[in-house]
């Protein structure tokens, strides 16, 4: 029971990441693509957090009547790491706008054809 | 005892939710269901003691992504996804074999919330007992954000900035092209 409990939040991140590398490569879809691209992601982020926590710490904010806080040095990457995140997310899904407008279609098998055409 | 519980919770609702990210056929349902994905995982970040990323994902996740991609929606006007051309046995085998390699990484991995292990014995520390008197911020995580690792955060405002001028020379592009077109009929 114990062992379970220790690596629950890593198998659960696993499972994120792979159900997210599964969206990635399973799927035609652009949009779709990149939510799966997301979920991959944030299951990174999840990670992160996890290995930072501390039973028993509280959040990093330095107060009276605390002695014991979780790690912040994995807090202050995955901040970072959210909003790159979202600036490449905002660059695909421009890439995906314009796609669109060149071939008609955000489906992976329909572009495929017409370029194997020209 | 209760946290356990509520992170037990809250990532059994996040597993749920992306396998409904990745059946279901609707691009609107999709991307609301990836703004509930963000939310919870901006839950279990509270949970686990991360306040500013809890912030971070519930503004930036779940509210910008969000309304990006159902810009991208209504501009590229396709709301139903084609089911899928293949059969989904190579990925389906690719992404068992990773996982599994993965579960084997973690058997040995220290235990969730461990307070001995060397990730938490290392280099935290020092910021947790320096950082307020050489700052004068209570808060750590802003403490290492912007005066320890300053340049690290000018770094990420450069990375920003050259995807948005990405984002701007793509769309921007279009509009050009609409311009020039109307121009010679």
């Amino acid at each position: 029971m114990q062992f379970i409990l220790d690596h629950y939040n890593y198998w659960i991140v696993i499972f994120l990441m792979m159900v997210g590398f599964y969206t990635v490569i399973s799927r035609g879809n652009l949009i779709k693509k990149i939510a799966g691209l997301n979920m991959f992601q944030t299951s990174v982020f999840l990670l992160y957090i996890s290995i930072g926590n501390v039973s028993g710490g509280t959040t990093p904010i330095i107060a009276e009547g605390f002695r014991a806080y979780s790690n912040p040095l994995p807090h202050v990457l995955i901040l970072t790491a959210i909003v790159v995140g979202v600036a490449t997310t905002a660059l695909g899904l421009a890439l995906v706008v314009r796609i669109r407008e060149a071939y008609g279609s955000i489906e992976e098998e329909e572009i495929h054809k017409q370029d194997e055409s020209f | 005892m209760i946290d356990i519980l509520i992170d037990v919770t809250l990532l059994a609702f996040l597993a749920i939710t992306a396998i409904a990210i990745l059946r279901i056929h609707n691009l609107f349902a999709v991307i609301m269901l990836f703004g509930i994905f963000s939310l919870l995982s901006a839950g279990v970040f509270v949970v686990l003691d991360a306040a500013d990323v809890a912030f971070t994902e519930a503004s930036v996740g779940a509210g910008i992504s969000t309304v990006l991609m159902l810009g991208t929606l209504a501009l590229t006007r396709g709301h139903h996804e084609k089911p899928p051309a293949h059969r989904p046995w190579l990925p389906l085998v690719v992404v068992l074999v990773t996982g599994a390699a993965l579960v084997y990484g973690t058997v040995d991995i220290p235990g969730f919330g461990d307070p001995a292990t060397p990730a938490q014995q290392h280099v935290a520390p020092r910021y947790l007992e320096q950082g307020q008197a050489e700052t004068g911020v209570p808060n750590i995580v802003t403490a290492v954000l912007a005066s320890y690792r300053g340049y690290d955060t000018l770094g990420e405002v450069t990375v920003i900035f050259t995807a948005g001028i990405g984002v701007l020379l793509l769309l921007g592009r279009r509009r050009r092209d609409k311009a020039s077109k109307d121009e010679q009929p």
